[in-house]
């Protein structure tokens, strides 16, 4: 890339921050990817991507008992998800066979709940396309200090308790010996998921918040072999995602969350294969120093 | 002074839905002892174990560990759970995954300290990996991985240590080690717990043993006879003692191999 061509970029770039909704939107991305690091290597370490597509969908339900009784969104969905998370954690650690089962009925039952109670309400529209993709193009102000907030929250948590989240998450049986109370160690898990899952459908949408919490995640961990470092990538991860994948859509033309995605996604795929060849190289490798004498070559 | 026993299990039940994984069993052992317990698979060993350790509440009976409840004292307890139940995909290093068994002592939202820092590097090279501090558990062989979740068990100086099936993943050479490190272990005064399906091995070390299929027989002397392994096993045992003993175990291994082609 010319020098010139590198000045012109960067001069667009700084025109594209005059407007404050490519600013917000930026912003946005930036506190979304730390929440969906840190908390999606924990849904990631802990195979917890089901149960967080399952608080995400079944939070349609808490949309809906708002529109319902025509209170507040947030002060419907929050209790119904942190019910309905709490519900899907007791499923998965006391009936751990048929867990994804359970999850999937409150799954689709959360949204079935949802839609029916907004079709009750007379006059109120509710518009399902901007709940699995959010805008994040029109992300207000007020919205970026709650999920700064968010962040904070979790970064302590998560900080605070971090050798009791490794243990717990490599090897339960051996942390609830040792002293760890892992239940509740686990609920507090899964309240963080419930909480980002929630604050972050709101700005960047159901779908959004599943591929931030579990893409950038799977990809750190494809090359790191520490959980700290794991969060640290994945939040770096995302937040190239979400920009590189907003800046497209707005020279494209195409909608914002789901260029994300698709960069996240393309990326993801780009990162399998890499990982896959790469052993597949370490396997030959130890094939051929394990064979130096013999000769044979293996078919 | 009389100091409790390490374990007291007393008529303790315990049922997989409505199949008894362990009837009716009650034994005691002191501090010091090696108790060796063995039994086929399937036969309820690692759920004794995990009664013992409280993970698992008995359906009827009492235990105590320590002379206390179990979810109280087994804080005092170092715990070696079978290599093949741990996730070797999980992203940790060696060296995090032996501090982890000073996490719970450190306490709550505590980091830890230097000193622990190098009593977990200490155990990492007392039992051989000190070339491997800084690789993944992935990278491990299952042998090494075994060494890990040792280190990590005696890194807080248990007075009693359970083990499950810790050399089902490691040479002959590699589990000479392991037990010479637990008899000296032993000798030191700490109470040692084994379970094991392999006789051979177990018989060597052991000061009692457990037999267990369902019930269980308990020696105080650590001598197998032949009417208890007939009994534990279900099938008739050729039981050759310490001398040639790896025949009862290749016998098993014959039978269970030729049911599971059955099934």
């Amino acid at each position: 890339m010319s020098t010139r061509n590198a000045t012109g970029e960067t001069a667009a770039m700084l025109d594209l921050m005059h407007y404050d909704f490519m600013r917000n939107a930026l912003t946005a991305g930036f506190l979304v990817s730390i929440a969906c690091g840190v908390v999606g290597t924990l849904v990631v370490v802990n195979r917890l991507s089901f149960l967080a597509g399952g608080v995400a969908h079944a939070a349609y339900g808490g949309l809906g008992l708002s529109a319902f009784f025509g209170i507040s969104p947030m002060a419907g969905t929050i209790p119904f998800s942190i019910v309905s998370s709490l519900l899907m954690g007791v499923a998965s650690r006391r009936q751990k066979e048929r867990s994804d089962t359970i999850i999937g009925v409150m799954w689709a039952l959360g949204m079935a709940i949802g839609i029916i109670l907004i079709d009750l309400k007379p006059g109120y529209f509710a518009d399902l396309m901007s709940y699995l993709f959010g805008s994040i193009l029109a992300v207000p102000h007020s919205s970026l200090y709650l999920m700064a907030a968010l962040d904070c929250i979790i970064l302590l948590i998560v900080v605070g308790l971090y050798k009791e989240f490794l243990s717990m998450s490599y090897d339960e049986e051996f942390a609830l010996v040792s002293g760890v109370p892992v239940a509740t160690l686990y609920y507090v898990m899964i309240l963080l998921i419930a909480l980002t899952v929630i604050m972050l459908i709101r700005v960047v949408g159901l779908i959004l918040v599943i591929a931030l919490c579990t893409i950038p995640a799977s990809i750190a961990e494809m090359f790191t072999k520490d959980l700290r470092r794991m969060m640290a990538i994945a939040t770096a991860l995302g937040m190239f995602f979400t920009t590189g994948g907003l800046l497209l859509s707005y020279y494209c033309n195409l909608t914002s969350g789901a260029t994300i995605i698709m960069v996240a996604g393309i990326f993801y795929v780009i990162s399998f294969v890499v990982r896959s060849r790469r052993q597949n190289g370490m396997r030959q490798r130890c094939r051929d120093s394990a064979t130096p004498r013999s000769g044979v070559t293996n078919p | 002074m009389t100091r409790p026993p390490a374990i007291e299990v007393s008529h303790v039940s315990y049922y997989f839905r409505n199949e008894a994984a362990v009837r009716d069993v009650s034994f005691s052992i002191e501090e010091g002892d090696f108790l060796g317990i063995i039994g086929p698979n399937g036969g309820g060993k690692t759920t004794l174990l995990r009664l013992i350790l409280g993970v698992l509440k008995p359906d009827a009976g009492t235990i105590r560990l320590l002379g206390d409840h179990p979810a109280t004292s087994r804080r005092s307890a170092g715990y070696v759970p079978q290599e093949t139940s741990t996730n070797k995909e999980f992203p940790i290093l060696v060296r995090d995954a032996v501090r982890m068994g000073l996490a719970a002592a450190r306490g709550m939202g505590r980091q830890l300290t230097r000193e622990n820092k190098t009593a977990a590097d200490a155990m990492i090279d007392t039992v051989g990996l000190g070339a491997l501090r800084n690789v993944t558990i992935g990278e491990l062989s299952g042998g090494q991985r075994q060494k890990v979740l040792l280190a990590r068990a005696l890194v807080a100086k248990p007075k009693i240590l359970f083990l499950d099936e810790p050399t089902a993943s490691i040479d002959t050479t590699g589990t000479d080690e392991i037990y010479q490190h637990l008899e000296r272990l032993n000798n030191a005064g700490t109470t040692v717990v084994l379970v094991s399906h392999n006789i051979s091995v177990v018989s060597k070390y052991i000061k009692s043993v457990a037999c267990i299929n369902k019930e269980l027989y308990f020696h105080a002397d650590g001598k197998l006879d032949e009417a208890t392994l007939t009994k534990t096993f279900g099938c008739p045992v050729d039981f050759v003692d310490h001398g040639v003993p790896h025949r009862v175990f290749h016998e098993h291994e014959k039978r269970h191999g030729g049911d599971r082609r059955h099934a």
